[in-house]
C-alpha cells in the first residue's frame, strides 16, 4: 500500500480520487493518441492530416469526441438489449482496470501490487468478452463473424504474450512491476531477452487488434466488424478502450523491457526527467503500431492462428525452457542473449520460407513490324 | 441401459450479403456469399444497378454524341472507351485517319491505361488491408495523368476528345513536354507501389496461390485482358490484331504463371512499364500534321445494310463495340461487349472454397468498373 494521495487517509476516498486522476487522464492521452495518429498516419501518405480545428488541428479530436457525444445513441431493433447495450462497458472497464498497475514513475501508479504483471494479463484479456457480446448482441452477421474473429484471436495470442511477459518475470525474478524496472538500472530486459521482445511486440498487436492483426475490424471485409452497429457516445467508448489499451501496452512495453525509467539515468533522477524518459520509450513504441499500421496487408484469419500456434508458440515454450535452464543452473546471462537472437534468427527464418517465392517474369517478346508510318 | 439419443444439430450456412453498399464492392455491385464459419460455399453476384441503358441511348444520338454515352460506359478508362467506338464508325465511314491523330489516340489511350492501373493499385491495397497508403500513393499518380487530360481535352474523367476520323481539336503546344513529365512521375509511382506491395510477406502471404484460375477455365468463361493473362494466356489484341499503331512500337506483353491474386497485380503492374515503353516510341514519333481527314463530310451518314465489331485492348480486356447501321445519322444497334462484365463471370470459380477475406481480394484482383459491366 502507497501513502495517501494529496495526504489523504482514507483508503476509499484516496482510491476513488485516484480513479478519477486516471480516468482524466486517460481520455486526454487518448485523444492525443487519435491526433497523433492522424498526423503521423498523414505524413506517411503524404497528406496533412487535421489542420483546420485549432492550431495545427490539435483539437480536432476534442470536436470530434463532442460530436460523438451528441449523435444519437441508435440500437437496431432485433438487437439483444442488454448484451448490446452492455458490451461497451465489458470492453472498457477491464482496459482501465489494468490500469491499476501500470507505472509512470517512482510511485506514480494507482496501488502496488505484488502480482502485477499476473494482474495485468489477466484483466485485460476479459475485454474479449465485451466483444463477443458487441458482435452476439448486434443481430448483425457482419458483427458476429467480427466478434467470433476477436475472441479466436484473443485467445490464440494471449498464450505467446503470457509466455513473454513470465519469461520476463523469470529474468527479473519479480511480478511487481516496480521491481522488475529497477532491476534493469544497468542494462535492460532487452538486452536479455531479445526473442521475447519480437514476440511481445507481435502479440500485442494481435492483442490490440492493429494492423496486420486487425482482422476483426478488418474495414475491407466485416466494415468494423462489432462495432459496425454502434453509434454516438457507445462506439466511441470501444474507440477509447481501443487507444487506452494501446497507450498501456506501450507502458508495459516500456516498463518491462526498455528499464522504464531506470535505465540509462538510474532511478535517483528527478521525476520528471524519468517521465520523459518513460515518455520517450511508450512514444516508440507507440509510434511503431503507427508505421506498421501504414504500411503491411491485414493477415487472413487461418495465417493469424497458424502463426501463433505454431510458431510462436512453440518458439517461447522454448524460450521459457532455457530461461529457467539458465537461471536455475546458473551461468552467465549472455547465454540468455544468444538464445534469443537465434530464436529471432528462426522465426524469420520460418516466416520467410512460408512465403518466399522468387518473382514470375514471363513475357512475350517485343516486336516492331509493319511500316514506318508517314 | 436406455440411453437417450444424440439430438442431432443441424448446421446451416450463413447467408451474408456483401454491398451494394460494402467499402469492397468497387461501386454498386452486390454478391451474396454462403459461408461456412470463415469459407466461403458459394457466391451469388447481382449486377445491374448501374444499368443506364447507355446502347439504347446511342442509337438515339448521331455519331457525333455517342462518344460521350462511350465514356460513361468506361469511366476508368474513357479514351479506350472512345477508341473502339469511333473505330468502329470509321470503318463503315471508311474514313482515313490521319497519322498525328492515330499517334496521339495511341498515347491518350496507353496514358488511360496507366491511370486506370493505378486506380487498381489503389483500391487493391486497401481491399488487402493497408490503411490508406497505397490509395494515397495511386491517386497522387493518377492525379497528374488526369490534370494532363484535363488540359487537353477539358475533363478529368468524360473526355469526349476522339472524334469519328480523327480528334476534337489540336492538343496542346506543350503535350510533348507535359507527358514525358508525368510519364516521369508515374515511372516513379511504379517504383513507389512496387516496394510498398510487391515483396511484402504479408501480400505475398494473402495474395499468392489464391483465386486460381487455369488458362482453359478462363478462356471457356472469355475473360480477357490482364486477368487472362495472368493466367498464362498470352492474348493481347494490341499483339494479335494490332490496330492503330501498335505494329510499329516494340513492347512486351507479361504473362502470368498460376493465375492466382498475385499474378493478376504483378502482371498489370508489368504493363504499366510496357506502357510507358510504348508512349516513349509514340512521342519520338510524333510530328505535325493534321488531325482530321481533309474532306470530312460536315454530317456523317453511314452506308445502309453494314455492321462492324471491333475490338481494342482496353485495360480491363477486350472492350468491342458491335455497330449495325441502317443508313442515316445514327446506329441502328449498338452493343457493348464489355470486358469486366466477362471476367467477372469467373468470381465465383475463384472464390468457392476460400476464404472470407479471399472473397473481396478475388473480387479486386478483376478489377471491375459496374459501369461497364451494366451499362
Amino acid at each position: 500500500m502507497s501513502d495517501g494521495i494529496f495526504g489523504i487517509e482514507n483508503t476509499w476516498l484516496d482510491a476513488a480520487i485516484r480513479i478519477q486522476l486516471i480516468v482524466g487522464l486517460m481520455t486526454i492521452v487518448v485523444m492525443g493518441l487519435i491526433y497523433a495518429e492522424r498526423k503521423i498516419l498523414a505524413r506517411f501518405q503524404q497528406r496533412l492530416g487535421p489542420t483546420r480545428t485549432g492550431p495545427a488541428g490539435l483539437l480536432q479530436s476534442l470536436a470530434d469526441a463532442l460530436k460523438l457525444v451528441g449523435k444519437e445513441d441508435l440500437r437496431p431493433r432485433n438487437a439483444d438489449p442488454w448484451t448490446f447495450e452492455l458490451a461497451p462497458y465489458l470492453v472498457f472497464v477491464p482496459v482501465f482496470m489494468s490500469f491499476v498497475v501500470v507505472p509512470f514513475v517512482v510511485g506514480w501508479q494507482v496501488r502496488i501490487v505484488e502480482l502485477g504483471l499476473i494482474y495485468f494479463v489477466a484483466v485485460s484479456s476479459l475485454s474479449i468478452i465485451g466483444w463477443i457480446m458487441a458482435g452476439w448482441g448486434s443481430d448483425n452477421r457482419y458483427a458476429m463473424i467480427g466478434g467470433m474473429r476477436a475472441a479466436a484471436q484473443g485467445i490464440s495470442y494471449e498464450l505467446p504474450l503470457v509466455l513473454a511477459l513470465i519469461s520476463v518475470a523469470m529474468v527479473a525474478n519479480s511480478y511487481d512491476l516496480n521491481e522488475i524496472v529497477a532491476g534493469q538500472g544497468r542494462w535492460p530486459n532487452v538486452v536479455w531477452q531479445p526473442m521475447v521482445v519480437v514476440v511481445f511486440v507481435i502479440a500485442g498487436l494481435a492483442e490490440l487488434n492493429r494492423t496486420p492483426f486487425d482482422i476483426p475490424v478488418g474495414e475491407s471485409e466485416v466494415v468494423g466488424g462489432p462495432f459496425v452497429e454502434y453509434s454516438g457516445i457507445r462506439w466511441s467508448m470501444f474507440f477509447l478502450a481501443e487507444y487506452a489499451a494501446l497507450f498501456i501496452m506501450a507502458l508495459i512495453f516500456a516498463a518491462v523491457f526498455l528499464g522504464g525509467w531506470a535505465w540509462p539515468l538510474g532511478e535517483e533522477w528527478g521525476r520528471w526527467w524519468q517521465l520523459a524518459l518513460v515518455s520517450i520509450k511508450a512514444g516508440l513504441f507507440i509510434f511503431f503500431v503507427f508505421w506498421v499500421r501504414a504500411s503491411v496487408p491485414r493477415l487472413r484469419i487461418d495465417q493469424l492462428m497458424s502463426f501463433s500456434w505454431k510458431i510462436l508458440l512453440p518458439l517461447m515454450l522454448v524460450q521459457v525452457l532455457v530461461n529457467g535452464a539458465v537461471l536455475v543452473y546458473g551461468g552467465p546471462l549472455w547465454i540468455l542473449t544468444i538464445a534469443g537472437l537465434v530464436g529471432i534468427a528462426v522465426l524469420v527464418k520460418l516466416v520467410g520460407h512460408a512465403v518466399s517465392q522468387p518473382r514470375p517474369k514471363v513475357v512475350v517478346a517485343a516486336s516492331a513490324e509493319g511500316e514506318v508510318a508517314s | 441401459m436406455v440411453t437417450e439419443p444424440v439430438p442431432e444439430f443441424e448446421t446451416q450456412d450463413l447467408l451474408i450479403n456483401v454491398g451494394p453498399q460494402h467499402p469492397s464492392t468497387h461501386g454498386v455491385f452486390r454478391m451474396v456469399m454462403e459461408i461456412d464459419g470463415e469459407v466461403v460455399k458459394d457466391v451469388i453476384p447481382h449486377i445491374g444497378y448501374l444499368h443506364r441503358g447507355a446502347e439504347k441511348l446511342c442509337e438515339n444520338n448521331d455519331f457525333r454524341q455517342g462518344v460521350g454515352y462511350m465514356d460513361r460506359t468506361e469511366y476508368l478508362a474513357a479514351h479506350n472507351a472512345e477508341l473502339s467506338y469511333v473505330m468502329a464508325v470509321e470503318a463503315l465511314a471508311e474514313l482515313e485517319v490521319p497519322a498525328r491523330a492515330q499517334w496521339i489516340r495511341m498515347i491518350l489511350c496507353e496514358l488511360n491505361r496507366l491511370s486506370s492501373h493505378f486506380m487498381f493499385f489503389g483500391a487493391f491495397g486497401v481491399d488487402v488491408g493497408v490503411f490508406g497508403t497505397p490509395f494515397v500513393y495511386a491517386w497522387r499518380e493518377r492525379e497528374t495523368l488526369i490534370d494532363l487530360f484535363e488540359e487537353i481535352s477539358g475533363d478529368r474523367m468524360m473526355y469526349a476528345y476522339f472524334r469519328a476520323g480523327g480528334l476534337a481539336w489540336e492538343v496542346p503546344p506543350n503535350f510533348k513536354e507535359r507527358v514525358r513529365e508525368v510519364l516521369k512521375s508515374s515511372r516513379q509511382g511504379v517504383k513507389d507501389f512496387d516496394g510498398l506491395l510487391t515483396e511484402n510477406e504479408i501480400f505475398i502471404a494473402r495474395t499468392k496461390n489464391v483465386g486460381i484460375i487455369s488458362a482453359e477455365d478462363a478462356i471457356e468463361i472469355g475473360m480477357s485482358g490482364p486477368s487472362l493473362r495472368a493466367s498464362g494466356v498470352p492474348l493481347d489484341i494490341r499483339k494479335t490484331e494490332p490496330y492503330l499503331f501498335y505494329d510499329q512500337v516494340e513492347f512486351d506483353v507479361p504473362l502470368g504463371e498460376n493465375g492466382d491474386v498475385f499474378d493478376r497485380y504483378y502482371v498489370r503492374l508489368q504493363e504499366m512499364e510496357q506502357s510507358m515503353r510504348i508512349i516513349e516510341q509514340c512521342l519520338d514519333r510524333l510530328e505535325d500534321g493534321p488531325i482530321m481527314p481533309e474532306r470530312m463530310p460536315r454530317m456523317l451518314r453511314l452506308p445502309e445494310g453494314q455492321e462492324v465489331y471491333i475490338r481494342t485492348e482496353a485495360p480491363r480486356g477486350e472492350y468491342g463495340v458491335y455497330l449495325v447501321s441502317k443508313g442515316g445519322n445514327k446506329p441502328w444497334r449498338l452493343k457493348v461487349r464489355s470486358a469486366c462484365l466477362s471476367n467477372l463471370q469467373a468470381l465465383k470459380q475463384m472464390s468457392v472454397g476460400q476464404y472470407v477475406a479471399d472473397a473481396i481480394i478475388i473480387l479486386g484482383s478483376i478489377d471491375i468498373v459496374l459501369s461497364e459491366v451494366d451499362r
